[in-house]
């Protein structure tokens, strides 16, 4: 069959006019990794026995019916932190290295029911905490458009195999922008959705108040067809809500755009605020209207972050105790022995250092000082949108204020790491939808686009992203 | 500058064994973290509520039914250690 770099809706044709069977497709993608995955490192697994088994029952389907559901028989892949029944779901840490998912995640359940043929799952930073990929205890995934850059994170996995078409979308989690800064970084589009549109059931927990599985693609049409499967409200998880998606007709005449002047006041690479700015004006000379808009909190939404963040994943992590799953460490005498050990063990450092950073400030005597003051700062940041959102309909900025940087560039200075997050954090703290897309290079470098919307209103992003590059 | 013996107890908390090396080299981290946090303490946050979740938290119930018992055996068999349906654990009390 013809090799060529598919979008969602290309590939559905293609299956549709039986130019090729969803099987073959598959076999198309396994032949892309053999090539390519040496050199880019985006995947942890390939499961080529299940996605055959996937790619055969679509095939039935597509015989049987003059229609089919969009996603069927069209390969992805998973981000490793994302439970598919079966396969082993690592977070690509040592602590679940031969962890066999017991269950679908909902949004895996949800792909499934459409026919989705799920070739493999991808590298991450550890437990999802990092900026590069870096922290993966695996390996490194490498940036498609410079082997000695990073693919950004912590969903480097899931933009790079995109990115270098070895499968035609993924899954991905943000939690402080480990979505949209990796899209950024490959030159993909990236969603992450407003908290509480999609379920988190079946995704490995790191900050339970801003962790959301979102999708990835070549396309911000891509992005939005995986959305609309994923998205919805999930018994299973209690903060997943049934949202009503309101206007989703853009007049791009009438849309206010609000760009906040602190994203540009200083750190950011001018090469980087050259292509956002000229984004930014291909809006403006559609006809919209561009306003500037003040975020005052942008400066401590990072500090924020990273107090809450760390609190509630030393929350989360302590279940990895060597008893139920996992590894575990049994040279000790004791069970305390058995908890120190297969934690120590387990655990990579920047796994170790957010755990205690957050027991830290969850601590008697600094709980006060530290959690519950930044929980109220959290309000300030939220509420900074609320305004701006009073006066705006939708927000752009960038996505990062550095290029895609070098491998072992940031690894030696974990501050140095966590400030690639300034831009995207502060939604995470608000529970706000944003999407990352293409909007150009930069010294060969992909540069992204942030457009920020109000709660919910996911759709309205999605349709004023599809305007940029169509 | 965190002490070391707190990076100690800390560690203790989270149940996490950590060389001594490995102590000194979280115990400049967190201080250098920490120290940057340090610019939440000048936001006036007085009056302002703490927000713990994006979303009004609601609690949301379902109907107290059993769903009847798990068929196979695949969550015991991710156990390290265990003796036919039981998951093993050393003994908690001395």
């Amino acid at each position: 069959m013809k090799e060529k770099d598919f979008t969602i809706v290309e590939a559905h044709k293609g299956l549709k006019n039986k130019e090729f069977s969803a099987v073959e497709l598959c076999e198309s993608y396994f032949k892309k990794i053999r090539k390519k995955d040496k050199d880019v490192s985006a995947f942890l697994n390939v499961t080529e026995k299940e996605a055959l088994s996937d790619a055969r029952k679509a095939d039935e389907v597509i015989a049987r019916n003059k229609d089919f559901p969009l996603l069927a028989g069209i390969p992805c892949a998973i981000k490793d932190n994302i439970l598919v029944e079966g396969v082993k779901c690592t977070a690509a840490s040592k602590m679940l290295e031969n962890y066999v998912a017991p269950y679908d995640a909902t949004v895996v359940r949800k792909l499934k029911k459409e026919g989705a043929v799920i070739i493999g799952k991808t590298n991450m930073d550890e437990f999802a905490m990092g900026t590069s990929t870096e922290n993966s205890a695996f390996f490194p995934t490498k940036n498609p458009y410079d082997l000695t850059r990073v693919a950004g994170g912590s969903s480097g996995g899931p933009a790079a195999s995109v990115a270098v078409d070895e499968c035609v979308y993924s899954l991905g989690s943000d939690t402080g922008g480990s979505i949209r800064l990796p899209s950024s970084f490959c030159g993909v589009a990236g969603l992450k959705p407003t908290y509480g549109s999609v379920s988190r059931y079946g995704l490995i927990a790191f900050g339970s108040s801003f962790d959301q599985i979102g999708p990835m693609a070549k396309t911000v049409e891509d992005v939005q067809a995986v959305f609309d499967i994923i998205k919805g409200r999930d018994p299973f998880d209690a903060t997943s809500v049934d949202f009503k998606e309101g206007d989703s007709k853009v007049d791009i005449k009438k849309l206010k755009i609000g760009v906040p002047k602190e994203y540009f006041q200083k750190g950011i690479d001018k090469k980087i605020e050259e292509k956002v700015k000229e984004a930014i004006k291909k809006y403006e000379d559609m006809g919209a209207k561009v306003v500037e808009i003040s975020l005052p909190h942008t400066g401590i939404s990072l500090a924020v972050y990273y107090i809450i963040s760390p609190s509630e994943a030393s929350a989360n992590l302590a279940r990895y105790d060597g008893i139920r799953y996992g590894y575990s460490n049994r040279d000790g005498g004791d069970l305390m022995d058995i908890y120190f050990k297969s934690k120590g063990k387990g655990f990579g450092p920047e796994v170790r250092r957010r755990i205690i950073l957050g027991t830290y400030a969850l601590s008697s005597g600094y709980y006060d000082a530290y959690y519950l003051r930044a929980q109220k700062v959290r309000t300030l940041v939220k509420k900074d949108f609320e305004d701006a959102f009073k006066k705006v309909d939708v927000i752009m900025c960038p996505v990062s204020p550095v290029l895609p940087f070098k491998l072992g560039e940031k690894t030696e200075d974990p501050l140095a790491m966590y400030l690639a997050d300034v831009y995207t954090v502060s939604l995470n703290l608000a529970g706000l939808p944003g999407l990352s897309l293409p909007a150009g290079e930069a010294d060969g470098l992909p540069v992204g686009l942030q457009i920020i919307g109000n709660s919910f209103e996911d759709k309205k992003i999605l349709e004023v992203g599809k305007l940029l590059n169509g | 500058m965190i002490k070391k013996e707190e990076v100690k107890k800390v560690a203790e908390l989270a149940r996490l064994e950590l060389s001594d090396k490995e102590i000194e080299g979280y115990q400049k981290d967190l201080s250098a973290i920490l120290d940057y946090i340090e610019i939440l303490k000048k936001v006036n946050v007085s009056g302002v509520e703490p927000t713990s979740h994006p979303n009004e938290p609601v609690n949301v119930m379902r109907e107290d039914v059993s769903r009847g018992r798990a068929k196979d055996d695949r969550l015991i068999d991710l156990a390290p250690d265990k003796k036919e349906r039981y998951v093993k654990v050393k003994a908690v009390f001395k």
